[in-house]
């Protein structure tokens, strides 16, 4: 009987370790989708911006300035549910973001404070003319960079 | 029998002044400097396109115009991990009792003003096809550089890596100072290629090594695998389909052609290649395009 219990609450046990799991992993995967819907926001908007850029893309104010306004919204949402605890790349699949990012927490958020700054410069300057929106396109790209240099694997 | 022991040794002393004189130091010619003179704004382009803070500056230092050189980054290698050296401006543990000689003995002879071998983990081979006006220069900007007090870190490399005098016979192996590209029919091309075979030293990571992290140069620029970082892209015409505009724009802003930002070790480079003018990129670009589709 004794040995029955004990067998019963080591399965229940082992049981709800793995519903906890199963469901922190789930609850990441949603987190890692929303922060990546994100990313691929920034991505389009950017892919406007610096096809103008480029030269690839014919320079058109409004349609540059529905970008750059795009950037900024996405900029404005807050990521603090989209990053939690166990969403790194080396404790699940699916990122490439690295554990040292929950180490330097100040650091993510004055490199997303900076990254903000530049999409509103960038908002500014999108429909002034072409040579205004390259001068913003390298800052914006530094911004992006200056994160995944430190926080993302290539 | 004593005639054999006689020629062993008449043989090992030939060896071993073979393996002296192979293996020896050299040193550059002081005097062809005496007449040049530094600039350090220029001196400051040269430094930015030979990326000297991306490895020198202290670990995560942020990029900046007049970088703190503490040195103190590890790079991982089959040999074992190499540690970057305070190279600031200071007397003791910098390089600030350096003349333009001892500078250029490093840069384009791999060799420390007390006559030892640098390891190849700094580039030298790159460096040696630097011209005589930039090391000048560059030696000028560098003096102007703030001042590290942190003492460089010993290298962990294990025997028979650390003997220091083997590495003569690496740089007799595999020193070669031939441009890659042999005719560069324009001064884009010719700009371009000494951006990218000298300062920018593009070739250190995206060239396949040999065992003896010999560069393989039939392989150039086509991607290689690197300890720490994983596998690094190629940037040939036969690897990366990029076309000009897109590389230019990529150094310029950290923006792939599908508008991902780079990240990594390359984050580093992009920094400093955003440094460059808008010609030095477009000649950036121009050469790996023309580069032989391999």
């Amino acid at each position: 009987m004794k040995r029955t219990a004990l067998a019963l609450t080591a399965a229940a046990m082992a049981l709800t370790a793995t519903l906890t799991y199963a469901d922190g992993h789930a609850a990441h995967n949603s987190a890692i989708k929303a922060r990546q819907g994100q990313m691929n926001l920034y991505n389009h908007n950017l892919g406007v911006l610096g096809g103008m850029a480029k030269g690839d893309i014919e320079y058109d104010a409004a349609v540059a300035q529905i970008a750059a306004d795009n950037i900024v919204a996405a900029a404005s949402i807050n990521g603090m549910n989209m990053w939690p605890e166990g969403s790194d790349n080396g404790s699940v699949e699916g990122t490439r973001a690295k554990p040292e990012l929950w180490q330097n927490f100040p650091d993510v958020i004055a490199k997303a404070t900076a990254a903000t700054e530049a999409a509103n410069a960038m908002a500014a300057a999108a429909s002034t003319d072409l040579d205004a929106l390259r001068g913003a396109m390298g800052p914006l790209g530094a911004a992006c960079t200056a994160c995944h240099r430190e926080y993302r694997s290539r | 029998m004593a005639r054999f022991v006689r020629w062993f040794i008449f043989l090992a002393l030939v060896g071993l002044a073979a393996f002296y004189f192979i293996t020896r130091p050299q040193t550059v010619d002081a005097a062809r400097f005496d007449a040049l003179s530094g600039d350090a704004d220029r001196g400051a382009l040269v430094f930015h396109a030979a990326g000297c803070a991306s490895c020198h500056a202290a670990p995560k230092a942020e990029a900046s115009d007049m970088p703190l050189l503490t040195g103190g980054q590890a790079f991982p290698s089959d040999f074992g991990t190499f540690y970057a050296p305070n190279i600031s401006p200071d007397p003791e543990v910098g390089i600030g009792g350096w003349d333009v000689a001892d500078l250029a003995n490093a840069l384009t002879k791999g060799v420390s003003p007390e006559g030892q071998h640098y390891y190849p983990a700094f580039p030298y081979l790159a460096y040696s096809k630097m011209t005589d006006q930039d090391i000048v220069d560059l030696k000028a900007f560098m003096d102007d550089l703030p001042v590290s007090d942190t003492a460089s870190r010993a290298h962990e490399v294990g025997f028979p890596f650390n003997i220091r005098r083997s590495l003569g016979g690496w740089k007799f192996l595999f020193f070669n100072d031939d441009w890659v590209m042999d005719a560069a029919d324009t001064p884009q091309l010719e700009r371009g290629r000494y951006l990218v075979e000298a300062l920018a030293h593009c070739g250190e990571c995206h060239t396949p090594r040999g065992p003896l992290g010999d560069l393989q140069y039939d392989a150039w620029l086509t991607g290689a695998e690197l300890p720490g970082e994983g596998k690094i892209p190629g940037i040939s015409p036969g690897t990366l389909s990029w076309s000009e505009n897109d590389i230019a724009f990529y150094l310029e802003s950290g923006f792939t052609p599908d508008f991902d930002s780079v990240g990594g070790a390359m984050a580093h480079v992009v920094e400093n290649m955003a440094r460059l003018s808008a010609e030095d990129r477009a000649a950036i670009a121009a050469y790996l395009k023309a580069l032989p589709e391999t």
